[in-house]
């Protein structure tokens, strides 16, 4: 091994004072700064192309970003489409996955929506059938149809927030659930403000 | 050194209107002005050589697709426009990848065409099928696949338009054999960016304002400069901001050459193994300027003190940059040209930077790069390094392989231009520094040498390239630093994993020289420091290529050295500061 070089050793040299997070993010020494993990929802207005869904996937497998949910569909011009995210991840993680998602070249626009947003999920839940009238009960309780009764099973849909839906399937756990299919969680913004908004030019 | 390229067509032989998809896709190569592609036929990719063959685009077939499309990698780092590379389906275009994810990592301007299997044959397992831009997706700017011969060439155009503007890249444009095949007229039409893509110029000139002020007030400012100053062409612009503002330069590794070196506001580069005096200049900073820059880890080395009292300006095209790695506190998206300029206008007054200025070249004495000589001991690679610089003229252009030998390289010669560094920087890809060379070889001017530093372990990866160099007689100069190991490696191991040297030894290696000639390039050797000169002087002067092999000291170490993950103010400069 080489002798290296000369000059002061570490122990001897200017020292600064403060420090970053594992973020990156440059915080008084004295406090652990760690930022919290949050729950929320990004929606991003997409080109209909082929292979805008797995690269928009790809994205967050390749970062190690956790997708809660992800739902997609077209939208009022048939050559765009809605992609609904649910995420849970700290702040500068939420803001890397909407610039990250704002790279992908056919993402026309990104935007996380505020907590009062409306939304949406839909549930399918096929159970056993030995209680029928109390499945009923549930399912009307929670505004749900049931869209299937058989003698040996039933099957019902429920829509409402994510929140609600989970009260539901709590609710129905008491029955044996067969099968669970969830969408996940499809929004828009409230009132008069906008979801997304493309440039002119792609009008 | 960006080339103005014009391809020369004869009067006589005026372009022919097309008539099939490869043609459309060869006309749009021309139209874009593209002169020259790198690499190797086979069955889905032969409609568009066979478009080539009227064609005054030249073609250089490599040994290997990596070696084309490292070669496109180079021309595109040193042109500024995109190189181009080729290679038929399966085999063909997995071969590309590593050369792909190379430039994608350092935003070298790249495009590749694969040929595919016939359009009805996609999705069967067909012979020579592989889902190309499947593979290819997350290591491309953006890729395509052509869906018929009226649209191809469009595509071709927007693929070399998407690979040179905004932060640059490789694309890819995946070619079925019946799309280019297939009969067509189209013209292709000047080649566009997509509509979604639209890369922004200058940043908001409130942002702008904000982050000038807290310049002008900062006590220990220090610009830091990335590759993508280079990129942009924004080195004169940092140039004069830094002399006019008498601000210390850093440059990352992927920056060198943004700054000259031999300047006294030089700092050098950062990082792992950068300079003792630029680690310490960020470290203890309390204002980066930061242009073109993605905050590696092998720069920042752990977040948690990379330069923990400096408020960070930066400054990227690419808007996901920002606060990726390393929080800005001042954010300003555009192109870096564009906005230096923006940012030096709005500096209300120079930074008063006299006594910081002089505590940087404190550091300089403390810590300058040396190493020590004795003449009848094994040559030390740095000398060897040294002794090219000095044989050679400013504006020659240094290719690497990945190892120790690109880092002394790195260190020990003095870049004073940019583009004249060419090297694998964020993926490290060992194999690069032969046909980089090759590539590099074609984007140079006549008067420019081309050197290639490269290392034993390094050179065996790429070196069937020399066939190329020989059959096309370029004129460049490959330097084995051959100390019998994979040294990097072994370097690691002697630190970190108590010496025990696993699978980083060479029991045998060929002799390189010989190698060279078998290929039919001309072979040096050096063993001892009085031949050093002689050679190096002998080599360069050689018609055609040479490769030097030059044996160096086994044993000598990279210093100073950032452990990963460390802290850069606390480099070591020897293994028993580790
Ligand atoms: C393709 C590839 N494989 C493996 C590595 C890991 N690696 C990094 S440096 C190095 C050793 C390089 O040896 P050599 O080219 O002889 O250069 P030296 O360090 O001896 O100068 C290795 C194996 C790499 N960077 N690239």
């Amino acid at each position: 091994m080489s002798d290296g070089l000369q000059g002061p050793a570490p122990e001897e040299r200017p020292r600064p004072e403060g420090r970053r997070n594992s973020q990156g993010i440059r915080i008084d020494p004295e406090v652990e700064a760690e930022p919290e993990p949050r729950r929320t929802t990004i929606t991003a207005l997409v080109e209909n192309e082929p292979g805008v869904l797995s690269e928009v996937s790809d994205l967050f497998s390749r970062r190690q970003y956790n997708i809660e949910s992800l739902t997609v569909g077209t939208t009022q011009n048939p050559e765009w489409s809605r992609v609904t995210v649910v995420v849970e991840e700290p702040d500068p993680n939420i803001e890397q996955i909407e610039k990250q998602l704002d790279k992908v070249v056919p993402v026309i626009h990104t935007r996380e929506l505020g907590s009062d947003a409306v939304s949406r999920e839909l549930v399918l839940v096929k159970m056993d059938a030995d209680e029928p009238e109390r499945v009923h009960a549930i399912t009307e309780m929670y505004d749900g149809t049931t869209l299937d009764a058989g003698p040996r099973s039933v099957t019902v849909e429920l829509t409402g927030s994510e929140r609600e839906i989970d009260d539901a399937l709590d609710a129905l756990r008491q029955f044996d659930i067969r099968e669970i299919a969830r969408t996940g969680k499809t929004a828009l913004a409230r009132g008069e403000t906008k979801t997304s908004i493309a440039p002119d030019r792609l009008k | 050194m960006s080339s103005e390229r014009t391809i020369e067509r004869d009067p006589d032989e005026s372009a022919q209107p097309v008539t099939s998809g490869a043609e459309s896709v060869v006309r749009a190569l021309e139209n874009a002005s593209v002169d020259t592609v790198f690499g190797v036929q086979g069955g889905a990719i032969m409609p568009v050589y066979d478009a080539l063959y009227d064609s005054p685009i030249s073609h250089v077939t490599m040994a290997h697709e990596q070696g084309a499309a490292h070669a496109a990698d180079a021309y595109g780092h040193v042109t500024g426009t995109p190189g181009i590379c080729m290679a038929t389906s399966g085999p063909g275009a997995t071969n590309l990848v590593t050369g792909l994810a190379d430039a994608d990592m350092d935003s070298d301007p790249v495009v590749a065409l694969t040929g595919q299997v016939p359009t009805e044959f996609v999705g069967s397992d067909a012979f020579q099928e592989t889902d190309t831009t499947g593979v290819t997706r997350p290591i491309t700017k953006e890729n395509y696949f052509a869906t018929d011969a009226d649209s191809v060439g469009d595509t071709v155009g927007e693929a070399f338009a998407m690979a040179e503007r905004g932060r640059q890249g490789p694309t890819l444009v995946d070619l079925p054999k019946d799309v280019t095949n297939a009969d067509t007229d189209r013209e292709p039409g000047s080649a566009r960016l997509p509509d979604t893509y639209r890369p922004a110029t200058e940043a908001d000139p409130a942002d702008v304002d904000a982050a000038a002020k807290a310049f002008a007030d900062a006590e220990r400012p220090v610009i830091l400069a990335g590759g993508g100053v280079i990129k942009a062409e924004a080195s004169d612009r940092v140039r004069d901001l830094a002399i006019e503002n008498d601000v210390p330069v850093v440059t990352t590794m992927p920056g060198i050459g943004a700054f000259p070196e031999d300047h006294d506001l030089s700092l050098s580069w950062a990082g792992m193994h950068g300079t003792g005096y630029a680690n310490l200049a960020l470290t203890m900073s309390d204002c980066i300027f930061a242009v073109g820059t993605r905050f590696d880890d092998r720069l920042t080395g752990g977040v948690e003190t990379f330069a923990p009292d400096a408020e960070i300006i930066h400054v990227d095209i690419d808007p996901a940059e920002i606060s990726k790695n390393i929080q800005a506190d001042h954010g300003l998206v555009g192109d870096a040209s564009a906005v230096v300029r923006q940012f030096a206008d709005a500096l209300p007054r120079a930074p008063d930077t006299e006594e910081w200025v002089a505590t940087c070249w404190t550091w300089k004495n403390d810590y300058p790069l040396e190493y020590s000589i004795d003449e009848d001991g094994p040559v030390k690679p740095q000398f060897v390094v040294e002794a090219v610089d000095a044989a050679t003229d400013d504006d020659t252009l240094v290719t690497t392989g990945v190892g120790q030998h690109q880092m002394w390289a790195a260190q020990y010669w003095t870049f004073t231009e940019p583009r004249t560094w060419v090297s694998s920087h964020g993926l490290g890809t060992m194999g690069y520094g032969v046909p980089a060379a090759i590539g590099a070889r074609y984007a140079a001017g006549d008067d420019q040498s081309v050197v290639c530093f490269d290392g034993d372990g390094s050179f065996l990866m790429t070196c069937q390239e020399l066939t190329v160099a020989a059959r096309e007689n370029l004129d460049l100069t490959v330097f084995v630093l051959n100390n019998e190991f994979i040294g990097m490696v072994r370097q690691w191991q002697d630190g970190f994993f108590d010496g025990r040297r696993m699978a980083s030894e060479y029991d045998w290696i060929p002799q390189f020289d010989v190698l060279a000639e078998a290929f039919g390039a001309t072979g040096f050797r050096i063993d001892d420091y009085d031949e050093v000169e002689d050679t190096v002087e002998a080599a360069l002067a050689a018609d055609g290529p040479s490769v030097v092999d030059v044996h160096i000291d086994p044993e000598e170490d990279v210093y100073p050295m950032v452990p990963s993950g460390g802290d850069n103010g606390l480099f070591a400069l020897a293994g028993d500061q580790l």
